[in-house]
């Protein structure tokens, strides 16, 4: 059966107002998705029409606004529940993003299996939002961070991650896709090597679940950590998905609203999942929007964003790689979303604002991931990263812009 | 007659001013930035140290300060040829001035030029701290003066 795979490219963009906006005079080029994805317009209509019509608190009140926000938050729990295919709703926990996500297992999870000489591992790739949890836990804890290295190309090896894992392993941490480097890391073997060694995984999935369709029971991955605001929805809101069987054996994260069933001053009962989890009001609206951007993607398909995606990379790869000068940082055999190179020795930011001033928006700088630029010895990159809106057109701009900037510093 | 060392610091930034209104276009605007960022001269290696950093989150700017004959003497680096340009502008205003001065000045040139952008804090290149640094060894000078 041949799938049709073609995208509408400009009825699809015509979805997303800003795309159609100026930046410094020039037509908006955004090639900075893997900071933020852009929003289309039914994301924008939801979370107006709850401000606007639905506006109440969840899970309190009996009166109707208040059970029909709840329902609706509730749904798109059960959207987030299929998106990833988790085996229950309950193991969906909503957090304010993949931040809020990985430090809840740290925190949570820590207090309860980490202790004295205990190690977690992760990859020399991570985010900082990927480290610095990890560092807090083995400060407290006494706990001792491991590190898999990388390679020239960007790569972790497994036989590496082996040599690492031990009976001291309690966690291992790895992100899915680097937001540096684009290397798509083997999570499902580096799983099934730390579950033989009885160790659990969080994998940080905030560069994936747009581009690849997430399904954790088949990854049999522990914990699965992502943001709404990289996926096409809004800012504030992520999810934290987590088995059961370690869900329901981590304390509360953090105590308040939501998270109880009953509280006297003696001695405080707590609500059972996912509430446990979720204390205090949450982004609601960015819930809701999360479950627009959920039906944005679903209407799409992967199918066809994956073929548009590895098109636009494939061009990409090809198109900067004819420019004279430019190297790109990573080049793992499986690369997704982003390409992040330097020119000559134009220094990252010399080149940012260049290309700002072209309209062309990318992310320059360290990327949040300082251990991967010390690695490779540079003080950043430049990185262009992509959605499913963008075009071959944007990456042809982006190269004349290159052009332009490598003349102007010559 | 004054010297060019002796031109306030209004005089400065009002030549610089008159120096930019020539470019109509960004980019001849920054090519001129960038042929000053090449021409800034380096600063020795030995005061590229730890102390004299001021760590933007995007680019790394080196300033260093002395006081020569009541007057402070600054220099300065950056890793970036933008941020670069932009500091040999701000040395030329304020480089040779009174501590005094330094310390009273509310700078308006790069504002008026059309580089403000590039002192936005967002930007966390090094130079808003970099004038905050100059602010702070002039204090210190004038501190040492009396």
């Amino acid at each position: 059966m041949v799938i049709d795979t073609k995208i509408d490219i400009t009825a699809l963009r015509a979805q997303f107002p800003i795309l159609h906006t100026e930046v410094n005079g020039k037509p908006l080029v955004y090639l900075d998705n893997g900071a933020s994805s852009q929003k289309p317009q039914s994301v924008i209509d939801t979370i107006s029409r709850y401000y606007e019509q639905e506006n109440s608190n969840i899970h309190r009140g009996v009166h109707t606004l208040s059970a029909n926000a709840t329902a609706a938050y509730e749904e798109v729990r059960k959207k987030v529940q299929h998106f990833i295919n988790a085996q229950h709703d309950h193991e969906v926990i909503f957090t304010s993003g993949t931040t809020g996500g990985i430090n809840l297992v740290a925190s949570a999870f820590g207090e309860k299996f980490v202790g004295k000489d205990d190690e977690i591992i992760i990859t020399a790739m991570e985010h900082h939002s990927n480290i610095v949890p990890w560092q807090m836990l083995c400060e407290r804890k006494g706990a001792k961070l491991q590190v898999i290295p990388i390679s020239d190309e960007g790569e972790i090896s497994l036989d590496d991650f082996s040599k690492l894992l031990s009976s001291k392993t309690k966690l291992v941490s790895v992100v899915h896709i680097s937001n540096s480097l684009g290397t798509v890391n083997p999570v499902a073997e580096i799983i099934r090597m730390a579950h033989a060694n009885g160790t659990p995984v969080l994998v940080d999935g905030a560069q994936a679940v747009h581009h690849m369709p997430v399904d954790v029971q088949e990854l049999d991955c522990d914990f699965y950590a992502f943001s709404a605001h990289k996926m096409y929805g809004p800012t504030g809101v992520g999810i934290l998905y987590g088995k059961e069987e370690y869900l329901n054996a981590m304390p509360p994260y953090q105590g308040g609203g939501d998270m109880i069933k009953t509280v006297t001053f003696e001695r405080t009962e707590y609500n059972e999942l996912p509430f446990k989890f979720e204390a205090g009001t949450p982004n609601i609206a960015g819930g809701m929007g999360l479950g627009a951007a959920i039906d944005f993607i679903n209407g799409i398909g992967f199918e066809t964003i994956m073929a548009h995606e590895r098109q636009l990379m494939h061009y990409g790869i090809e198109t900067l790689g004819g420019i004279k000068g430019l190297r790109q940082v990573g080049m793992a055999k499986e690369r997704a979303g982003v390409i992040s190179f330097l020119l000559e020795d134009v220094h990252p930011y010399d080149t940012g604002v260049i290309l700002d001033k072209m309209g062309i928006a990318v992310r320059t700088g360290h990327h949040c991931t300082q251990p991967v630029m010390d690695r490779f010895g540079i003080p950043g990159t430049v990185r262009a990263s992509f959605a499913v809106y963008n075009t071959k057109v944007e990456i042809n701009k982006l190269a004349e812009g290159l052009e332009r900037v490598v003349r102007m510093f010559s | 007659m004054t010297t060019a060392l002796e031109n306030t610091i209004v005089e400065r930034e009002a030549e610089i001013i008159e120096e930019f209104a020539l470019f109509d276009d960004w980019m001849d605007k920054y090519e001129h930035i960038i042929s000053l960022g090449k021409e800034l001269p380096l600063i020795d290696e030995s005061l590229k140290s730890d102390d004299l950093l001021i760590k933007g989150c995007q680019s790394r700017v080196w300033l260093h300060a002395k006081l020569v004959d009541g007057r402070v003497v600054f220099t300065a680096d950056s890793d970036a040829i933008i941020t670069k340009g932009v500091i040999s502008l701000l040395i030329r205003v304020l480089s040779g001035q009174t501590p005094q001065a330094i310390i009273d000045t509310e700078l308006s040139f790069v504002e008026r030029i059309g580089l403000k952008e590039h002192l936005s804090p967002t930007r966390s290149n090094g130079l808003v701290s970099m004038i905050k640094q100059m602010k702070l060894y002039a204090l210190a000078f004038k501190a040492q003066q009396h």
